[in-house]
Formats: C-alpha cells, sequence, structure tokens
C-alpha cells in the first residue's frame, strides 16, 4: 500500500477545508475527509495482516524512499510496523470523532476544522516516517495548531494554558533536536532510522543521547515532573482539542519514547530504566490521587491521563516484550478511552454549562444515552474486565512482573493499587454527575445527544469494546514488532 | 571589454538604474504612482537579469573578482529589494522625495554588491562606506519626525566610529603581512599576536554593522526611528549583505586563524542570542521588537558560519533567503497598518484578526517562520544552522541554541496571541489593501510555506560552493 494515501487525505482535506465557501461545507468536507482517512486506516490494518499471514517477515513494511536534502542525508522515508499501524488506527478513530463531536462549532468554523485536520495530518506523518528530521519535522507541525486551538476556542485560563503547552512542548523538542543532531554526528551523518537501529553505537554515546530524547519525548506524554502542561492545556482546550491533545498527540510522546529513544539506543534504555520506573510509578499514584482532590470533570480526565500514560511508560521501563505490548496497548486503549471521556464532557457541558461535579445530578433522566456512555468509559478507565483498559494495564502488570529483581515488583505492587484510587474517583465523579436527585431545576428541560454526537460515542465505544472483548488481534499485531525492539534491548540486559 | 559586462552586471545594473533615477528627477513632474510600478518593474528585470551569465572571474588586477556565489547573493539582495518596493509601496508613493530614496537605497546596494565582491581591503574599506552613508540618510527620511533624524545621528555616529576600529583593523593587518590583496594575505597568516589583534578590529567591525551583542546598542533606536522602508533595509539587506562578506572573509581570508575565531563565535553568538531574545521580551513597540528579534537571528547566524566549511556557509546563504521572506513579511504587515494609522504598539495589535484576518495570517506566519516552526520554512534554516554548528560535536553549544529557541517562541507568541486571542474594544479598522502589497504578500507566504519542502534549493546553493 502506498503510505502517502495517509498524509494526502489530510492534505487534500485541509486544502478543500480552506476553500470552502460556508460551514455547512466545510463540516462535510472535514467529515468526509475523517472518514476517507478511517477507511485509509483500516484498509492499511487489512492489507498489514494480509502481507504479515503471507509469511512476509520484514520488520517494516510498505517503505518507499525519496530523496529531499540529499547532501544531508534527508530523506523521506516512510514506512509501517505493527506499532505504527495501531497507532494510525487510533488516530483515525480519535480524529472521525472530533470531527463529530465539533459539529456546532460557531465561532470562525473553516479555521477550526483546518487546524484540527492540521493537527491530525502531523500524527500521520509522524507515526509513518522512518527518517529522524521528517519525524520531528511531522512532531512540529502540531505546535501552531495546537497553541491556536486552545488559545481562540478555549475556556477558562486558556492563554496561560495555550502559552504553558506551547513552550513546554517546544522545550521537549528542543531536547529532541538535540538528541536527533546527536545521533547525526555520533553515527557518521545519518537521519534513518533503520539504518541507526542496525548499527551498534559505543554504550558510552548511547547513554549520553538516550535522556535527551527519552525526556523530550516525555514531555509530550507527561513524564513525571514534566507533566505540568497536561491538566491546563487539557481542560482549557475545547472539547476536540482535548480529544487530539490526549487520544493523539500524548501518543505521540509514548510512540517517540519507544520508536526513537529505545529501539535506536537500547543500551540507554536498559541503563536508565530504573529511573524511568520510579518516575512512572510517581506519575501512577501522583495522577491517581491529585484525581481525587478535583472537582471540575476535565482535571479529572486530565489528571487520570496522567496517571494512566504512566503506565505506558511503566511497560517501556520494564523492558519486557509483554509488557511493551502491555504498554502499547495502554498507549491505543488509553487515546480511544481518554478521546471518549472528553467527547462527553464536552457534551454535558455544552448542556448544563458546567464542569464541576457538584453542581450536576440525576442527568440520567434527560440524557439516558450520555450518561451510559459516561458510565462505560469510566468502567473502562477503571479497568473493568470486558473493556480495553483492563486488557492493557493486565498486560502491563503481568510483564513487569516477569521481572523478578525486588524493585520491580515493589512498583508493579504501587502501580496495580493505584487501580483502587482510581476507582474511588471515577465512581464519584460519574455517580454523582449522573444519579442521584436533579440538582438544578433548569437541566430538567436537557435534551440528549445529537445524531453526530451519538455517531462520535458509537465509533469510540465499538473500538474499546473492539479491544476489551477480543484483544487477540491487536496483540498480534503489536507482539511482533515489540519484539524486535526487545531483540535490540535483551543483547545489553 | 565583453568580459567586463557580465561580471560586473549586477553592479552596472545597479548604476544604471542610478541614473535613469536622476534623469527621472531632471524632468519635471512625474508623480509618484507613476513612477513606482516603473522602479518595481526594473527592480524585477534587474531580479531575473542576476541569475543569467553568472561566471567567474577577477577584474582591475584582483580588485573585484565573483563566483556563482556571489552573484547568487547579489540575487537575494534584489529580490529583498524588490520587495520591499511592493510592500512598502504605501508608504512610498506619500513620500515627497520618491526618486531620491531609491537612489539612495540603489547607491547602498551597490556598495553592498562591490563589498561582497572586493578583493582587497581598498576596495573593502571604500564600499563599506557607500554601502553604510546612504542608509543613514534613509534613516532620516521621515523628515517631520524628530526621532527618524535621531536614528540617523545614531546610525551616522555608531558606522562612523566602526569605521574608525576597521581602518585601525585594516593598517594592522597591511603592517603584519604587508599587502592588501585578500588572496595573498590568505597565505601569510600565522596567528601572531598582531595579527589577532588586527583580526580583533576588523572582527569588531563586524560586529558593529551585524549588531553582535555587546555592539547592538544602536539597533533598537535606528530601527524604531526610522520610516519602515528604511527599518526592513535595515534589517534585512544590510543584515544579509553584511553576514554574506562576514562568513566569506572568514573563510576565505582568515581561514588559518579558524581557531581563535571559532572561540569568539561561540561566545558571541551565545551572548547574541541570549541578549536579543530577553530584550525582545518586553518591548512594546513592533519596530523594536523585531529589532530586538533580528538581533537574536544573527545570533543563530553566527552559529552556523562556526563551522568554518561549505555547510556553514550554505546553510547561512539558505537562512538568509528565508530570513528575507519572513522578516520582510512581518515588516510588511507592520508597515501597511502604521502607513494606515500610525500605530506601531503590538497592544494595538489586539483583535487584529477580526478586522484583519489576511494581514493576522501573514503575521502569524512570518512569526511562527522567525521561531523555526514547521511547516513554515524557518524550522528548515534554524535546523540546518544547528546542524552546520553542531559538526564540532559541541552539544552544549547547540543546546544553547536550541533552548533560546524555546525563549523566542515565547516573545513571537506574545504577538500572535494579541493578533488572535486578546480583546479589544476598538480593534484596528478593516485595511483595504492594494494588489501589488496583496501580490507581494502572497509571494512572501507561499516562499515561506513552500521553500522547506522543496529540498533541491539548498543542494543547488551547495553546487554553487
Amino acid at each position: 500500500m502506498n503510505l502517502l494515501w495517509l498524509i494526502g487525505v489530510p492534505l487534500v482535506t485541509a486544502l478543500a477545508v480552506l476553500l470552502s465557501r460556508n460551514r455547512d461545507q466545510v463540516r462535510w468536507i472535514a467529515l468526509t475527509g475523517a472518514a476517507a482517512q478511517l477507511g485509509v486506516a483500516i484498509m492499511l490494518y487489512f492489507l498489514y495482516t494480509k502481507e504479515r499471514s503471507a509469511g512476509n517477515t520484514a520488520a517494516i513494511l510498505f517503505q518507499q524512499d525519496h530523496e529531499i536534502f540529499s547532501s544531508l542525508h534527508i530523506r523521506f522515508h516512510l514506512g509501517v510496523d505493527g506499532i505504527s499501524v495501531a497507532m494510525i488506527m487510533l488516530t483515525a478513530f480519535v480524529g472521525i470523532a472530533g470531527a463529530l463531536v465539533s459539529w456546532n462549532i460557531e465561532k470562525m468554523t473553516k479555521e477550526f476544522y483546518f487546524l484540527l485536520v492540521l493537527l491530525s495530518l502531523g500524527a500521520y506523518g509522524f507515526f509513518i516516517s522512518l527518517n529522524l528530521f521528517v519525524l520531528f519535522f511531522f512532531l512540529e507541525i502540531s505546535v501552531i495548531p495546537k497553541y491556536l486551538l486552545i488559545g481562540i476556542w478555549g475556556s477558562g485560563r486558556k492563554e496561560y494554558s495555550a502559552n504553558k503547552l506551547a513552550l513546554m512542548l517546544m522545550g521537549g523538542s528542543a531536547l529532541i533536536l538535540v538528541g536527533i543532531l546527536g545521533l547525526y554526528f555520533a553515527s557518521g551523518n545519518s537521519f534513518d532510522l533503520v539504518e541507526l537501529s542496525n548499527m551498534n553505537l559505543p554504550a558510552a554515546t548511547q547513554k549520553l543521547i538516550f535522556p535527551l530524547l527519552f525526556i523530550g519525548f516525555g514531555v509530550f506524554t507527561a513524564l513525571f515532573p514534566l507533566h505540568t502542561w497536561v491538566p491546563d492545556g487539557h481542560s482549557s482546550a475545547p472539547t476536540a482539542g482535548s480529544m487530539f491533545l490526549a487520544g493523539i498527540s500524548m501518543k505521540l510522546g509514548g510512540y517517540g519514547c519507544l520508536r526513537v529513544a529505545t529501539w535506536l539506543l537500547p543500551a540507554g534504555a536498559v541503563a536508565y530504566s530504573n529511573i524511568i520506573i520510579v518516575l512512572s510509578v510517581i506519575a501512577i499514584l501522583y495522577g491517581a490521587f491529585a484525581t481525587m482532590m478535583q472537582k471540575d470533570l476535565k482535571y479529572i480526565n486530565a489528571y487520570s491521563s496522567v496517571s494512566h500514560v504512566g503506565f505506558s511508560l511503566l511497560g517501556i521501563g520494564m523492558l519486557t516484550q509483554t509488557a511493551i505490548t502491555g504498554s502499547l496497548m495502554q498507549m491505543v486503549s488509553h487515546g480511544l478511552m481518554t478521546a471518549l471521556f472528553f467527547a462527553v464532557i464536552g457534551m454535558i457541558y455544552d448542556r448544563t454549562h458546567t464542569r464541576m461535579v457538584g453542581e450536576m445530578g440525576g442527568l440520567m433522566k434527560m440524557m439516558p444515552f450520555i450518561s451510559t456512555v459516561f458510565f462505560i468509559v469510566g468502567l473502562c478507565s477503571l479497568g473493568l474486565p470486558g473493556l480495553s483498559g483492563f486488557v492493557a494495564e493486565m498486560t502491563v502488570f503481568v510483564g513487569s512482573w516477569e521481572n523478578d529483581h525486588m524493585i520491580y515488583r515493589i512498583a508493579t505492587i504501587l502501580a496495580a493499587m493505584s487501580i483502587v484510587v482510581t476507582a474511588v474517583y471515577i465512581l464519584r465523579a460519574v455517580g454523582q454527575t449522573a444519579m442521584g436527585p436533579v440538582k438544578n431545576e433548569s437541566f430538567l428541560t436537557l435534551t440528549d445527544a445529537r445524531w453526530n454526537e451519538k455517531l462520535a460515542a458509537i465509533l469510540l465505544l465499538l473500538a474499546i469494546l473492539a479491544i476489551g472483548l477480543v484483544p487477540g488481534w491487536l496483540n498480534d499485531l503489536l507482539r511482533p514488532s515489540a519484539e524486535a525492539i526487545m531483540q535490540k534491548v535483551s543483547a545489553f540486559k | 571589454m565583453n568580459e567586463f559586462l557580465t561580471l560586473m552586471k549586477s553592479e552596472l545594473l545597479m548604476t544604471l538604474l542610478i541614473f535613469l533615477l536622476l534623469f527621472v528627477k531632471l524632468g519635471k513632474g512625474v508623480k509618484n504612482e507613476t513612477l513606482l510600478p516603473l522602479i518595481q518593474v526594473l527592480l524585477l528585470l534587474n531580479l531575473i537579469a542576476g541569475f543569467f551569465f553568472n561566471k567567474t572571474g577577477n577584474l582591475f588586477g584582483d580588485m573585484y573578482f565573483t563566483t556563482p556565489l556571489m552573484a547568487f547573493q547579489k540575487s537575494l539582495l534584489n529580490l529583498a529589494a524588490y520587495l520591499i518596493s511592493l510592500l512598502c509601496s504605501g508608504w512610498l508613493k506619500k513620500t515627497k522625495h520618491l526618486p531620491e530614496f531609491f537612489m539612495l537605497m540603489f547607491s547602498a546596494m551597490l556598495g553592498m554588491f562591490l563589498l561582497i565582491s572586493s578583493g582587497n581591503l581598498l576596495m573593502f574599506y571604500l564600499s563599506l562606506e557607500l554601502a553604510t552613508i546612504p542608509v543613514a540618510a534613509m534613516a532620516n527620511f521621515d523628515l517631520e519626525r524628530k526621532t527618524s533624524s535621531e536614528a540617523a545621528m545614531k546610525m551616522i555616529l555608531s558606522s562612523a566610529f566602526s569605521s574608525g576600529i576597521l581602518l585601525f583593523g585594516i593598517s594592522l593587518l597591511y603592517g603584519a603581512t604587508g599587502t592588501i590583496h585578500f588572496s595573498q594575505m590568505a597565505g601569510l597568516l600565522d596567528n601572531s599576536p598582531l595579527q589577532i589583534l588586527a583580526f580583533v578590529f576588523l572582527f569588531t567591525a563586524f560586529a558593529f554593522k551585524l549588531s553582535i551583542v555587546p555592539f547592538h546598542l544602536w539597533t533598537a533606536d535606528v530601527y524604531e526611528g526610522s520610516p519602515i522602508a528604511a527599518t526592513s533595509f535595515l534589517s534585512v539587506i544590510s543584515k544579509g549583505a553584511i553576514a554574506f562578506v562576514f562568513i566569506s572573509t572568514l573563510y576565505r581570508v582568515f581561514g588559518a586563524m579558524q581557531d581563535t575565531w571559532y572561540i569568539m563565535l561561540v561566545i558571541l553568538s551565545i551572548i547574541t542570542m541570549v541578549i536579543g531574545n530577553l530584550f525582545a521580551i518586553r518591548q512594546q513597540n513592533i519596530k523594536r521588537f523585531l529589532a530586538f528579534s533580528s538581533i537574536a537571528q544573527v545570533g543563530f547566524i553566527l552559529v552556523g558560519i562556526s563551522e568554518g566549511g561549505a555547510a556553514g556557509l550554505a546553510s547561512v546563504v539558505y537562512f538568509v533567503l528565508i530570513y528575507i521572506f519572513s522578516n520582510l513579511a512581518a515588516f510588511g504587515v507592520a508597515s501597511v497598518i502604521s502607513d494606515h494609522c500610525g500605530k506601531e504598539n503590538i497592544n494595538d495589535y489586539k483583535g487584529l484578526y477580526k478586522t484583519n484576518p489576511f494581514l493576522s495570517w501573514m503575521m502569524a506566519l512570518a512569526l511562527f517562520s522567525l521561531a523555526g516552526i514547521p511547516p513554515t520554512a524557518g524550522f528548515f534554516g534554524k535546523f540546518f544552522l544547528l546542524t552546520a554548528g553542531g559538526a564540532k560535536a559541541e552539544y552544549w553549544y547547540i543546546t544553547v541554541a536550541a533552548l533560546n529557541m524555546i525563549v523566542s517562541l515565547y516573545y513571537y507568541l506574545r504577538v500572535v496571541r494579541a493578533i488572535f486571542m486578546d480583546k479589544n474594544e476598538q480593534p484596528i479598522e478593516k485595511i483595504g489593501i492594494s494588489p501589488t502589497v496583496k501580490m507581494a504578500f502572497i509571494l512572501c507566504g507561499t516562499a515561506i510555506v513552500c521553500i522547506g519542502l522543496f529540498g533541491k534549493l539548498y543542494d543547488y546553493i551547495l553546487s554553487l560552493i
């Protein structure tokens, strides 16, 4: 399959959005584009599994290579493995849901959808690039859309949050930039991921560059203590913005930690794995306890994201094949779940005009659909079997337990304990919002979800159930690619 | 004779333009409205002519020499001049002395062309003076405003001072090597203390012209006081030309002293980036703001220059090309607004997006490109400068430069925030943009978005070296 489709479709969509004449055209073009993109992503999955079942064992499929800056060894090198395919499908699902829930945006609709498409374009490009320069280019493309989406369409302290997010992510990018240049010079001028992964750089160099790349990508994926942009950014962003930020953008960081930092610098990953584990356990526990104190639904989900993303970082730090598979599953699962969570919060906020848990109650009476989805996603978040969260977290724990050293065991137990805390805040938030007496008379006239909102929720729910009930397909997709990464790492263990 | 015509093509065309304007001035009653489009067309033709018949050769016994790379650098300056004539046409049409303004501008450019091609110290000094003095007169062009005269005075004093230092350096250099020809001098340099002293004087003169910290103090005041057409000339054409000359002098003449100037460049570039960025944060006037931002950009250029080889040279030329489009687009927006209502304060830009979406997007695009955020071309420019500068594997140096990009993003976002997010009861009203200006903006915008994606350009520049 030609991977250029994946960036071609959003590019065409973006241009079409720019040329459209009125609000209706903009929405339909954006939705069509997102649907087409979902189609391309699903087709990619089937073609990928077909190649695999036909016995193609190459690590990376559908490669293509074009020259851009030949004198600087910058090539437009594309290709996918199982990890990228999973991430691309996640992006496509979140993308179409985001386009659907933003249906009623009134303020500058054209600009809004343009930026949204640009944001997803960056993610697709990022997941398929095999050249560090191109990868970095696509990572950075999303800075402008994120900043403007929060600053213009956001709520609350939006200017502050937008600034904080842009500057912190830029800080992460600066570290990544230095890391990339370090790799470039250490390897004798190569930006190519495949080439670099086959090169055995001296361990000292790897240990020097690894922290730069890992921390840099870690900022994107809320690595403790660099997570502070997450609560502010997510709570100030418009609904689709939060969905994209938490569902896609944070995954860019996790993917980068694994694909760039761990894959290219395995000796570094082994050397620093203890620190990663400690930081991610702190993030898991701190995120969970911080969520307990929150009263605003968006802050609840933002802080719980810090905690949940901690699981995927924990999986990376554990460096076993199962743990890394679990970490990737957690990325996909959390992406879908948190996007749905933000979508539901957006739907509730659109109607009640409040996000404070204390001011709501009994919403189940007026909006049964929204409340039910809210329940399901809450249960997914606390790891109920049958939903995606359970599968992912369980895999991480099993993988972590494979390490028999005491520190790893303690870390696993501490991380697992956070699930109890998760249950407390999720059940409290969902229960107080949906159940009980109606606290505000004016809420009685509220309506349930519209068609676009229902469609968005159902799409995401389907994906969550598909992972939760039949996790095998995702496991089969991710595990061989995780194994390829583990092969590099195990040489240094 | 034929060789004379082709080699000195750019200079001769410039001289021709100057004389044409002189004749126009002699004849009576040519209106600005008819003269300006004519000048724009001539500049465009001049720009196109710059791309043909480029050869390597010497003239006047090594006083003057040129290569295809130099011709390309001159074309870049021509391009910038053409863009300025388009973008500032609102102000230019209103000015009383249009032919004089362009005469001064072309004289300065003639000086820069000769400076780029100069083959010995005498030629170098003369053309540097020719490139500077007319600019001071341009700074004084808002005759009614006192700040304009103040700017011109500051400019002339500081350049006189730096010329003095340069002459000191030149005399010491002559004393140390016994020649004024660059080609002979290069082989005679051996890092003796006298030569290093002479080099430091020469370097200081360049630092004044490029406004490298701590020799930057004149910059902000001059930028603020001058009319925007002159400011954009100063910040783009002057800076670009001096940067080209600086890099070629360092590489060609002082190549033997690389160890000395590498350390100087590292220290000065860090100071320049940091001070330029920190001072830009607090600026309220858009011209002062862009002045400090351009100081920080020069710091970045120095990172590329420090490499000392083809990659450094190519990345600097490439960066200047991108910088021309980005900075001129920013100055163009400032010019259109200042021309319409005289407002030059960043706070006045609040709520601009509501009334002037086109200008707002142009400004945002230009600022993001200056900040080095993809997909704009500025990202590629900065990345290549850092790639060149990092070749010595001094990671801390690259880290400092990369961290400076965060600071710069902070203040560029301040303007973007004012334009797109801040509320304002009385935003600047809707401004009608003339087709020429709009065309220039679209040209800049397209270039900012597309240059980076068109990778052959960098390879082309590299092939010229």
